[in-house]
């Protein structure tokens, strides 16, 4: 007869057999069994979190910057309920993870037990799948169908909440077969004469340009190979979204920074005038498209997403292939070099007066900003960390605000799994857990938090287990006293009402550094910068840098409300020559 | 106008709806009703009725047939929607208007009064397949089976010959002629 294992065991040789290496996680009473069982299996090591949002932001970064899924584990009720907020940010990002929750005993369900929630309730809108697990024999299928869920087509988070009792059942384990299902199963729906369709477009197209997107990034790094080669052979330019960047180098000339409201202003010109959109990987959110019946008016567009149900959801396309990315894309590439020996040549000539034009948008610069010489620009910090870190591979995380706008304006990114952001959900808090996750996962890289220091406040905590598991993480707080995007909206849309923008009694970020036996520096103005990123990244332990920027600084280039592509208000400088014109000021 | 505050964009003109049924067949496992429901709760889609059991307890199939309104555009995204639920093996989709498409809805009237009035009731129902589950002296338990309109207009009607309760079904659809939907 095979032998029996307790649920608990049969949780961790799912995790074994799933080449799990680290889980994050915080114990309670109902998985208990569970972290009875972790000291049998020295291969899977727990990182001990401080909070279990901060456990699902850890293995978000984890499965981001690895493109391995993300394991939490943690208990019933309260455990549960402050995990939501990571699954739903893991599902509005397409981010894979596997989160295990304990139950209170199943003749407990029901009769508000202690800490007790309806928790595959709870997480029904913000999982792809969850599962109640009743019978100690479903779970071995369930677990390994966990995985299977959260890995394949769109990635995104799942969960399996299983009871205490379950987790000391006994049930033999196995490894459940691959079955066919009853529903098609491969993500690729495109045949050739897609693929001739989309050369075809190509071919014809004289304003052409990519909009790439995380599902790029989701593709593996194969997909970024790819696209690269797409790119080049074309010769048309690429615009990226925030969480695709790092997929196609940030400092090649083909690539115009990234697109949206806070996008760069040849980006924007170029979606709204061109006459061919081919959008990889993206989901036209409404960061990037502003005003739908505006957006891109002129252009014939495709859409390449590995999800039906991205296509024509926002916007209708005129050509839609579904499929991976990656496979797309390669496929694109092996009948543009069959069918068109000569294209990347025909093209250039036909494109060239398309690249004319994007010049001239460059001119404008709109990344560019008054620097200061008395107080740091927060523009110019994130600018410095990049110019001193970019000689090593460094992985970024940011919390959500201005900040986090800068960094992916300034930080220029040539690899994917490089940029860890919490783009769909913005949640603020995202940054520092996820750096966590990052660094288990790269012991020996460089990993930044940029942050503010609003947003770093919401998840402090997890700086400890940054210390506890001696994780070098630096977190670069850009502190301007704000919560910076809602004074900047306040600025342009409230009439400068701060309404409970500006935060009073700020820690002290060094002594707090210091609280936590980490290290805190502080940088006041522009001559000692360098020298204290420098210092930063010398330190081998966890590191909180202040760095008191300019108050009133806002994120420019922006899209203001409501308004389509070629009407973004540009920065002050801008706004200075264009005095004139009111108009120009808000239509430039 | 009013200059948006909002940094969302304001909503855009909205298309002409259409009522579709819309057939999915699931795994009949626990709360698999409520990832269909909460499916369009939570992306605000309407649920005008809807009708489900098992239909096959060897194969452990569902089926769950919802009456929607919406824009081509909602309709669509509802079926893409529907078809990325784990559970979910295929949609299938109808506009009401459908010829090939049968729709039945079923309804129990119950109806209090005199022989009288209770003969008047019955026959009131006749377009729509009447039977009598029950009768006494002073009431009677009519079946009907019928299109959404037909029954509304029955129930109306019934008001003055002593409608008591209705008790009503979601629609239920089939395709017309040898033909099975995939």
């Amino acid at each position: 007869m095979a032998k029996l294992y307790s649920g608990a065991e049969i949780v961790f040789k799912c995790l074994e057999d799933q080449n799990v290496e680290h889980i994050f996680g915080y114990p309670g009473g109902a998985v208990l069994p569970i972290y009875d069982e972790l000291k049998n299996h020295p291969s899977i090591k727990h990182i001990l979190v401080r909070h279990e949002q901060g456990a699902g932001h850890a293995a978000e970064g984890y499965a981001r910057s690895t493109g391995k899924p993300g394991v939490v584990l943690v208990t019933s009720g309260p455990g549960a309920t402050n995990v939501v907020t990571a699954l739903t940010d893991a599902y509005m990002d397409s981010v894979p993870l596997v989160c295990i929750s304990g139950q209170v005993p199943t003749h407990l369900i029901g009769t508000d037990a202690f800490q007790e929630c309806d928790t595959t309730g709870i997480t029904r809108p913000c999982t792809k799948h969850n599962w109640l697990v009743k019978d100690i024999n479903d779970l071995p299928r369930i677990m390994h169908e966990a995985f299977e869920v959260a890995t394949t087509g769109r990635p995104g988070p799942v969960l399996v909440d299983i009871p205490k009792d379950i987790q000391f059942a006994k049930a033999k384990y196995f490894m459940p077969k691959k079955e066919k299902k009853l529903k098609e199963k491969s993500p690729n729906r495109f045949n050739q004469k897609d693929i001739d369709q989309l050369v075809d477009l190509m071919k014809k197209a004289s304003r052409p340009v990519f909009y790439t997107g995380g599902g790029v990034i989701n593709s593996g790094p194969k997909a970024s190979e790819f696209l690269r080669e797409l790119v080049s052979l074309t010769g048309f330019p690429i615009t990226s979204t925030l969480q695709g960047l790092g997929a196609y180098p940030g400092d090649d000339n083909q690539f115009l920074g990234m697109l949206g409201m806070h996008g760069t202003y040849e980006a924007n010109n170029a979606m709204h005038d061109c006459d061919l959109l081919i959008n990889i990987g993206a989901r036209f959110d409404d960061r990037i498209t502003g005003k739908i019946d505006e957006f891109s008016p002129k252009s014939k567009k495709i859409h390449i997403d590995i999800d039906p149900s991205s296509i024509n959801k926002i916007v209708k396309v005129d050509l839609s292939i579904v499929g991976d990315v990656s496979d797309v894309i390669k496929s694109t590439i092996r009948t543009l070099k069959k069918k068109n020996l000569n294209l990347e040549k025909s093209n250039k000539q036909k494109i060239s007066k398309w690249w004319q034009q994007i010049q001239k948008w460059r001119t404008k610069q709109s990344l560019n900003f008054i620097n200061s010489d008395i107080v740091i620009k927060p523009q110019h910090a994130v600018q410095r960390l990049y110019e001193l870190t970019k000689n090593q591979d460094t992985f970024i995380t940011t919390e959500v605000g201005q900040h986090q706008m800068w960094a992916a304006q300034h930080y220029k990114f040539n690899k994917p799994n490089r940029w860890m952001t919490s783009g769909g959900l913005g949640t603020m808090g995202y940054g520092l857990p996820a750096a966590v996750g990052v660094q288990v996962a790269h012991p020996n890289k460089l990993v930044v938090d940029i942050a503010g220091e609003a947003s770093i406040l919401m998840t402090m905590q997890e700086i400890s287990t940054a210390v506890q598991y001696n994780l070098p993480i630096k977190i670069f707080i850009l502190n301007n006293q704000y919560m910076g995007m809602v004074r900047q909206w306040q600025e342009l849309l409230h009439e400068k009402n701060y309404s409970e923008s500006y935060s009073e009694a700020l820690p002290d970020f060094v002594k707090l550094a210091e609280a936590y036996g980490c290290v805190g520096i502080r940088a006041e103005n522009p001559g000692e910068l360098d020298e204290k990123i420098e210092e930063m990244i010398n330190i081998n332990k966890p590191v909180i840098f202040d760095c008191h920027v300019d108050q009133a600084e806002n994120c420019y280039p922006m899209i203001p409300s409501g308004k389509p592509h070629n009407q973004m208000l540009l920065g002050p400088k801008d706004q200075e020559e264009n005095k004139i014109s009111v108009k120009g000021k808000a239509l430039v | 106008m009013v200059k948006s505050k909002s940094a969302y964009s304001t909503p855009t003109k909205i298309g002409k709806l259409d009522t579709h049924i819309i057939v999915v067949w699931v795994d009949n496992e626990a709360s698999v009703l409520s990832r269909v429901v909460g499916l369009f709760s939570g992306r605000g889609y309407n649920i005008e009725s809807l009708a489900v059991a098992e239909v096959d307890s060897k194969k452990n199939l569902s089926r769950i047939t919802i009456v929607t309104t919406g824009t081509p555009e909602v309709i669509e995204q509802i079926i893409l929607q529907l078809k990325k639920l784990v559970p979910v093996h295929k949609v299938g989709n109808f506009k009401r208007e459908d010829k090939k498409v049968i729709f039945k809805e079923m309804a129990l009237l119950k109806v209090a009064g005199n022989p009288g009035k209770i003969k008047k009731a019955l026959n009131a129902c006749k377009k729509c397949n009447p039977v009598i589950l029950d009768q006494t002296n002073k009431s009677a338990v009519i079946q009907i089976t019928a299109l959404k309109k037909e029954i509304d207009n029955v129930t109306k009607n019934l008001k003055i010959l002593g409608l008591v309760s209705v008790s009503r079904t979601g629609a239920v659809a089939m395709t017309r002629g040898a033909e099975i939907f995939n």
